[in-house]
């Protein structure tokens, strides 16, 4: 088990490999489809250099109530832009993201896979810090949260390792087997 | 307010305890595992479960969208049923709280929730509840047959290539192990509500139809050959059950709806 604190540093991500279990600690924000579209045409610099969480929480009175990993895919058009315009360290979710997200990863950022569903665990390791553009609405503002002992596994690395793909090329074997 | 007490305690029921069956099937899928990756994500999968019973916590953040299916006596008021989904709905939206998840497509503001109640007659009222997540949704698929690229014709093996090939597709991202709803025939929305249906079987509940049984038993086992794995890192279980149904079809035509329910299927009823 790795423990890693933010912010995050370059040799922080270059010694992760695919399948490294890791507790995050630190300062992460919350991401979906609208804050990807918003982060893009805006200037956001709190994000610069940070980590980003596709999730969109269960939020009462400023506590995480429930807050599990959404669909990383959905993003994946957006990511390399923001990988660029914002040098994001590290991109937690579910799901994994495709080869042109794996190419933009390259020597800078970690795909850290959180369990779908597992809300519970999560919110339980997770703090509000602040929101912003909280008119998107509860699932897609952008929330800052501080999480402490966060369990991710490295599913892509920035060395263009990735879980997902392997899986892909093995169960297309095994498709064209049964048809 | 009685009918609407009641609903409001098979949303906190339903929204933070995961059916008894569901939970035994991924036990067993945790115990049939190998590879370290996919038993961690069981394991916390089945922590998580038990947490957010203990806690009366929604099991995942996205609380889906409510669909109701109610089974209502001709002497009934389909208006008084209606009035309380629809106010237990905002208090349980509230209260439980679910995640609001209905997000006006006009005008792209997130409204809260707006449940889906379908109606049957039926002797005897009754009511059952799903929380149908997005991610799972969003992989689902309806095809037609015949389908060129699958080389599938209009019979069962048609209909197995679907199943195989719409699971291929999904990999991941709809949070497996899946239970996965079929349904073939029908006009084109019979089969994507007839396949929503059918996930509200139980996952030891066995087809009536014999020749069905063998089919979805069968067609189990094949996903499970594709090496998805639970959360799509690989693995032995990527569905734990398979529930097909048939209705009759225009000569015309011949559509297969495939409903996906992710690992967390949560349903119940009154």
């Amino acid at each position: 088990m790795i423990t890693l604190h933010t912010p995050l540093r370059e040799d922080d991500i270059l010694k992760l490999n695919v399948g490294d279990k890791v507790l995050l600690n630190g300062t992460i924000f919350t991401a979906r489809d609208k804050a990807h579209l918003f982060l893009l045409e805006e200037n956001f610099e709190k994000i610069r250099n940070g980590i980003i969480y596709h999730c969109g929480p269960i939020i009462k009175d400023n506590n995480v109530i429930a807050s599990g990993p959404t669909t990383s895919g959905r993003m994946g058009m957006f990511t390399p832009g923001m990988i660029e315009k914002y040098g994001i360290k590290a991109i937690i979710g579910k799901g994994g993201m495709d080869a042109s997200v794996l190419e933009a990863m390259k020597g800078k950022t970690v795909y850290l896979a959180a369990v779908g569903g597992a809300a519970v665990v999560y919110a339980k390791n997770s703090k509000v810090r602040n929101v912003y553009k909280q008119e998107f609405g509860m699932p897609e503002a952008i929330w800052e949260l501080y999480v402490r002992d966060f369990p991710v596994i490295v599913a892509m690395d920035s060395k263009g390792n990735s879980i997902y793909e392997n899986v892909r090329e093995e169960s297309m074997k095994n498709l064209e087997k049964l048809l | 307010m009685g009918m609407e007490k009641e609903i409001i305690d098979l949303y906190r029921t339903v929204a933070t305890s995961l059916p008894e069956d569901v939970e035994k099937a991924l036990e067993k899928a945790k115990s049939g595992e190998e590879n370290p990756v996919s038993i961690e994500v069981l394991e916390r999968i089945l922590e998580n479960v038990k947490k957010a019973r203990e806690g009366s916590i929604p099991i995942c953040q996205d609380t889906g969208i409510p669909i109701f299916y109610v089974k209502l006596p001709n002497d009934q008021n389909r208006e008084d049923i209606i009035n309380a989904i629809k106010n237990a709905t905002k208090t349980a939206t509230k209260d439980i709280p679910l995640r609001p998840n209905a997000v006006d497509t006009l005008t792209d503001n997130n409204i809260g929730n707006e449940p889906i109640i379908h109606f049957e007659e039926s002797d005897k009222f009754g009511m059952n509840i799903m929380l149908k997540g997005g991610g799972s949704e969003n992989v689902s698929a309806i095809y037609q047959l015949p389908d060129k690229r699958l080389d599938a014709g209009r019979d069962m093996e048609g209909v197995r290539k679907c199943i195989l090939d719409a699971v291929f597709k999904a990999q991941g991202k709809g949070c497996p192990p899946y239970t996965i709803g079929v349904a073939m025939g029908g006009n084109i929305e019979q089969v994507a509500s007839l396949s929503k249906k059918q996930l509200l079987r139980a996952i030891d509940d066995q087809n009536d139809n014999p020749k069905m049984r063998d089919f979805e038993e069968q067609t189990l086992e094949e996903i499970n050959r594709l090496g998805i794995g639970p959360l799509g890192m690989g693995g032995k279980t990527t569905a734990i059950g398979v529930k097909i149904a048939s209705s009759v079809r225009h000569p015309a035509s011949f559509f297969v709806g495939i409903s996906f329910g992710c690992w967390c299927m949560r349903r119940g009823k009154i």
